[in-house]
């Protein structure tokens, strides 16, 4: 059972990763626009996106599915990536902005007439890159640290995540910060030198952010499958029992808190250029919520289901904000209250709650089998049913 | 399930092209408004007066071109407030649908995420609500006012009924920073001392002053102090405050300025983000007296005015457009200029003779394309915005202005802080 579901799910990535990182790409390259195998840059930018929520996704999923530590604020490393990529984008328009100064516009329009000194080394692209992983990293260790150390968890520990991400939008929202207030950044032109209009360089950018996440997988893949991984797990399913056991939760948890900050970060780096903009309403609460949501629609506690859930959630509202501008709303609510209702471990538990479903109606009028939970169980129970994807697990549910 | 989701969209789109087929000439043209989200309730009426004014357009004949007339095929996506979705849907409108006109945005900030978009892909987009000005895209024509066209005029008439103190307050983002720091120019050229402008001030390290006003954030409620120190500032008399408050942290702010006892005969308000749309969603008894100044006011006595009202009012009886409300409704200014836009680039269109966006700009840029509009004469200037009457009203108990001033065919000027500066110094101020 354990070994096909592995072969299965190897075989689907290898065949997804070849996809989007091969096929998509050539098919946008090397196909004439008229053809109908030919897939537009349109289609690739979006896509772009689309695998960049995957990543922030999975670093939601880590923590909430992997470890039973909710984050309704992952948003936040995700837009503190975005903003480092944005501050190394502003320095490469130049002169070439509406104002035609040497600074951002928005320096312009609030009195400078040369460079604030915290935007001078964002000319570099190693640094802004740097930035990107130690600003996020650094603020969730020192928020993983006080929170964990002080043993906050659960409900608490979403609530504060929550206000965390709500208080950086505040203060990313206030001018006097240097970040462009409400505006953000945008209008970018250039990134290493190449021309951010051009499809090759959105193609490029595309390719990235495919590479990225198929590396974020197997590294989340890898390190879930480790000794590691199980002490992860033990953390969710009983905190109270691997605290006894003579491990240290906290150091754990923080770990795994800094990291997926990290992912999230990578996610919004790849984000900002392909997208073009980057402002405060990224870091709003809701952000983070409709994270967690793409994690619940996909199924938690595995590694594809976040990347299924967000492209899928994502493309459904790409398709939907055309296809019927004023009901959209109403259609993706209806589709989570049927997710949370009837099915808990989302689109990838549904094969097994299928395979549930019918062994239940074979069985009707026979006398009762001898029970047999190998199979999902279409139970409303917070940890994903594949037993698969968390072997050694025991009946009891995280706090 | 994603099989079968494919399925689907496969036959539906199979069926859409087998019905597009007999139909006749169309243009597509694209609605880009954000229809949930917190700016809803604002956008959602623009989205509404375009669908009149596409509907009007193609009952009397659609649009002239090359000899045959082309009906206008609205293409409506939802921005949902929602930044990086408006370049998405941006991008959409321009590489998928291939439109040849984007009408829409409301907020700077939606503005300036599509416009990178507009430049790549050569688009035309048509924008319709008040802003700082402080930009001029190729690719944008700007019907909105300029700070010229509402900010200055409004400070013009104040000046005029002897007002001596200016308070300026907004809320933190690039619209009021932008404007209050021209209207701090704009006084000062006008022999106001910077003693007389309240608000506070901000310099640089080389004592020019960089921003001008109190600021605070969206939403907030808390304007006990900020309140009182209006009263203190307007004691002498002769004072007024420039409100570039946006939504609805205005209502907390008029109950205040009522509980304080300030009346609009003593210190009058003078409001920039309020126009008849607003006021039916917000409490209005505190305002009555109050100002408001825009290009379009829906009490103008014009036939023009009324002939429009009366349509708009017959559409929206007659119309079965998925989610347009029906009742209790009223036009203000960015609908008007919605509307405006729609004619003014059917006008651009016809000149030209294409829908080719840089054979329309072309036109456009004649300085020739106008429009007798229910708030009176528009015409595109040749740096893409818009010469417009401007208005000045005071507030009435139920929602609507009475129109106390008009200022004839106001010019608009994109670059209102450099020109000022180039004032100042020659002035040796």
């Amino acid at each position: 059972m354990r070994r096909s579901f592995v072969n299965t799910e190897s075989i689907v990535v290898l065949a997804g990763a070849i996809f989007l990182i091969v096929v998509l790409p050539c098919l946008n390259a090397f196909t004439a626009p008229q053809s109908w195998l030919h897939v537009s840059d349109f289609t690739i930018n979006l896509y772009g996106k689309y695998l960049c929520y995957a990543m922030l996704a999975i670093s939601v999923d880590l923590l909430w599915g992997y470890t039973g530590l909710l984050s309704l604020g992952q948003a936040l490393f995700f837009s503190l990536g975005g903003y480092m990529m944005g501050m190394y984008l502003m320095r490469m328009i130049g002169s070439l902005g509406q104002y035609r100064e040497p600074i951002p516009d928005f320096l312009v329009f609030l009195g400078w007439s040369n460079l604030p000194a915290i935007w001078k080394p964002f000319n570099s692209f190693a640094f802004a890159m740097m930035m990107a992983v130690l600003l996020p990293g650094g603020l969730a260790a020192v928020f993983g640290f006080l929170a964990f150390r002080s043993r906050i968890r659960g409900v608490y520990f979403a609530i504060l995540t929550q206000a965390l991400t709500y208080a950086a939008c505040l203060l990313f929202f206030r001018n006097s910060l240097l970040m462009g207030g409400n505006n953000g950044f945008t209008d970018f032109k250039f990134i290493v030198g190449y021309n951010l209009n051009l499809s090759a360089t959105q193609r490029g950018l595309y390719i990235c952010s495919a590479v990225a996440l198929l590396f974020v997988y197997l590294l989340c893949k890898w390190m879930t499958s480790t000794k590691f991984g199980k002490i992860q797990r033990a953390i969710r399913d009983s905190e109270t029992r691997v605290l006894f056991s003579g491990y240290s939760t906290a150091h754990f948890k923080l770990f795994v808190f800094v990291l997926a900050s990290l992912i999230a970060s990578l996610g919004g780096v790849l984000y900002v250029p392909q997208v073009g903009i980057i402002n405060p309403s990224e870091m709003a609460p809701d952000h983070s919520l409709e994270a967690v949501v793409w994690v619940a629609v996909g199924g938690r506690g595995t590694l594809i289901g976040p990347i299924l859930g967000a492209i899928l959630v994502n493309g459904l509202k790409s398709w939907a904000t055309r296809a019927y501008p004023d009901m959209w709303l109403l259609f993706l609510g209806a589709l989570f209250i049927f997710v949370t209702l009837f099915m808990p471990s989302g689109i990838i538990g549904l094969p097994g709650q299928v395979r549930a479903l019918k062994k239940k109606i074979q069985d009707r009028g026979r006398p009762a089998p001898p029970s047999d939970l190998t199979g999902a169980a279409p139970l409303p129970q917070p940890v994903p049913a594949n037993s698969a994807a968390a072997p050694g697990r025991n009946a009891s549910k995280p706090g | 399930m994603k099989k079968h989701f494919l399925k689907a969209t496969a036959l539906v789109s199979v069926l859409g092209l087998a019905l597009q087929v007999p139909a006749q000439d169309t243009v597509k043209v694209g609605v880009l408004h954000s229809l949930s989200g917190t700016m809803a309730i604002s956008e959602t009426s623009l989205r509404d007066m375009l669908l009149f004014a596409f509907d009007q357009i193609n009952d009397s004949g659609g649009i002239q071109v090359g000899g045959k007339s082309y009906k206008i095929d609205p293409v409506v996506v939802d921005g949902a407030s929602n930044w990086p979705l408006f370049a998405e849907k941006a991008k959409e409108l321009l590489e998928q649908d291939h439109v040849a006109v984007v009408f829409g945005c409301w907020t700077s900030v939606s503005r300036k995420s599509v416009l990178p978009v507009f430049e790549k892909d050569n688009g035309l987009l048509f924008y319709p609500v008040q802003f700082e000005g402080e930009e001029q895209s190729r690719n944008v024509v700007y019907t909105a006012e300029a700070v010229n066209q509402q900010a200055i005029p409004a400070v013009d008439y104040l000046l005029d009924q002897g007002i001596k103190k200016f308070y300026l307050l907004g809320t933190d983002y690039v619209y009021p920073r932008t404007t209050n720091l021209i209207l701090y120019k704009y006084l000062l050229l006008h022999g106001i001392a910077p003693a007389d402008i309240g608000g506070g001030f901000v310099k640089n390290d080389s004592g020019q002053v960089i921003s001008a006003g109190k600021y605070v954030p969206f939403s907030y409620t808390d304007f006990q102090q900020i309140v009182a120190d209006i009263k203190q500032f307007a004691a002498g008399g002769d004072a007024c405050v420039i409100n570039t408050i946006n939504g609805d942290s205005n209502v907390p702010f008029f109950k205040e300025i009522v509980a304080a006892g300030l009346t609009p005969d003593e210190c009058p308000v003078v409001s920039f983000s309020l126009a008849e749309d607003e006021l039916r969603s917000i409490p209005t008894k505190n305002l009555v007296g109050e100002l408001g100044c825009w290009s379009y006011f829906m009490s103008l006595k014009t036939p023009e005015n009324k002939d429009f009202l009366g349509k708009w009012n017959g559409w929206l009886k007659s119309e079965n457009y998925p989610g347009v409300v029906k009742e209790h409704r009223v036009v203000d200014s960015p609908m008007e200029l919605s509307y405006d836009g729609a004619y003014l680039w059917k006008e651009a269109v016809e000149k030209a003779g294409s829908f080719d966006v840089d054979a329309v700009r072309k036109a456009l840029d004649s300085g020739d394309i106008s429009f007798n509009g229910p708030s009176g004469k528009i015409t595109v200037q040749p740096d893409q915005y818009t010469t417009k009457n401007v208005y000045i009203g005071t507030t009435l108990a139920n929602g609507q202005f009475e129109i106390v001033k008009q200022f004839p065919q106001v010019v608009g000027q994109p670059w209102m802080l450099k020109s000022l500066d180039a004032q100042l110094q020659a002035k040796g101020m």
